[in-house]
């Protein structure tokens, strides 16, 4: 089953580069983030060999969160080719990002 | 056909499963779009619900265990957003993000109520970019930096007080010269010597660039304007219901609401349709407490069981 990748400042850059890749922008801290990480498995599950799903920890990653202007999680990118090309703010369905993702592929 | 379809997974929600499974309804789903525990999990703090008394856990932890009891007793669980319900002869209707149609017996609706916007210039464009309403989420990302919080009510100023741990300076601002918080919050508010309250005043703008907010505009009673340098705005104004699921496609109603769209329910929680029950802070005259929406749960899933055995 697929999982998702775990994202550090080492392998941002390479994990985004190609195709299309959501980021979860999350810390252990926040709610509502908590609240959805049983969405993003389910959605590394089922978008495997199709689009990469990951998580970026936070409170480790403050540099990537820096970089991305992340001010409020959980914060979710889509990327597609290395470019940001959508994003939402707090907690949705998996419909919700499923339907974003599809958009890019 | 389910017993019983309940939305929203709040502490209404949770409850009114607790009880409708418990009580021996066998067909019992949860819809719930994407916050499992509903608002308090973003409180950083829940002093008021009796039995739960750790200064040190936040709403988050206190609903931990909710989900592990809620869920116990066979209540089954679907992360999906309901679009509306309707009803037609003796059933409803459950019309789910994806187009499916869930149909059931009977639905209590507990789908809470969102952060009110303040409607000051910048809100929306700043929104989770400097704009936040969630402290425990978001202030983390202001560690050693001053903030602004809007509004005098208990949330503001006990999330201010959270604030004020992480954050160098917290200045709250207030529209009028007292606060509905209680009293004890206040107090340990005033008592804090890196929040400081500016009443009587409003939030003219919030001001910022490519990189989020950089600072606020506030306008007191005679209207001079003062500015301060805050990257983040935490705003905490009140609450909206969440009664989209109740509208037709022509955007009326399908039950009995008042002036600010909360819904009418008698002291069992009936709305005016029957079969359809409404619970928690959506209701007329909600008190807004986690220990009522759990109540109002109860109370409704009773009224469901026995609803559901009259009509055999
Ligand atoms: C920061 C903060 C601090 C607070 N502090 C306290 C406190 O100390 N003590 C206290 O008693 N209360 C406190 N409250 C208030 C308390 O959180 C609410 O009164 C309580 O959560 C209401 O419960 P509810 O079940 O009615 O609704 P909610 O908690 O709002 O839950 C509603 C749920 O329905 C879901 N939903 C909405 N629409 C749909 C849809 N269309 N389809 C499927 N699901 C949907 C939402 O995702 C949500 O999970 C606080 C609130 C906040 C925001």
């Amino acid at each position: 089953m697929g999982k998702y990748v775990e994202l550090t400042s080492e392998n941002f850059d390479a994990t985004v580069a190609e195709g299309v890749t959501m980021v979860d922008f999350w810390a252990p801290w926040c709610g509502p983030c908590r609240m959805i990480a049983p969405v993003i498995e389910e959605l590394a599950a089922d978008f495997e060999g199709k689009a990469t799903i990951a998580k970026v920890n936070t409170d480790e990653e403050q540099e990537l969160a820096v970089k991305y202007g992340i001010r409020s999680i959980p914060a979710i990118l889509f990327f597609k080719n290395g470019e940001v090309v959508d994003q939402m703010v707090g907690a949705a369905s998996k419909d919700a990002f499923a339907e974003k993702i599809n958009a890019q592929l | 056909m389910l017993d019983c379809a309940i939305i929203g997974g709040g502490p209404a929600g949770l409850t009114a499963g607790l009880y409708a499974t418990r009580g021996g309804l066998k067909n019992v789903v949860l819809f719930e779009s994407g916050m499992p525990g509903g608002q308090i999990t973003q409180s950083s703090e829940i002093e008021n619900y009796p039995g739960f008394f750790e200064h040190t856990k936040t709403g988050m932890d206190f609903m931990d265990t909710w989900q592990e009891q809620c869920f116990h007793f066979g209540l089954k669980h679907e992360m999906k957003r309901v679009e509306r319900v309707s009803k037609s002869g003796e059933h409803f209707a459950v019309r789910l993000e994806n187009g499916e149609i869930v149909e059931a017996k009977s639905v209590i609706v507990c789908t809470g109520s969102t952060p009110k916007r303040a409607g000051f210039k910048g809100e929306e464009e700043y929104f989770g970019r400097g704009v936040s309403t969630c402290a425990t989420c978001d202030g983390f990302f202001y560690k050693d930096k001053p903030v602004t919080v809007l509004g005098g009510g208990d949330t503001a100023l006990e999330e201010a007080y959270y604030l004020s741990n992480i954050c160098s300076e917290v200045y709250v601002v207030h529209r009028r010269d007292t606060f509905r918080a209680a009293p004890s919050t206040v107090e340990r508010v005033k008592r804090k010597e890196n929040i400081h309250l500016i009443t009587d005043a409003v939030i003219e703008e919030v001001l910022g660039d490519a990189m989020g907010v950089n600072g606020v505009k506030i306008k007191d009673k005679e209207g001079r304007i003062t500015q301060l340098d805050t990257p983040g705005l935490f705003v905490f104004v009140g609450h909206n219901v969440n009664n989209s699921v109740l509208q037709d496609e022509k955007g009326g109603f399908i039950c009995e609401t008042n002036d600010w769209g909360q819904v009418v329910v008698d002291l069992s929680m009936r709305t005016s349709v029957e079969g359809l029950y409404a619970a928690g802070d959506m209701r007329i005259e909600a008190p807004k407490q986690v220990v009522v929406a759990a109540g109002d749960g109860a109370t409704a899933a009773l009224q469901v069981i026995s609803y559901i055995q009259e009509q055999g």
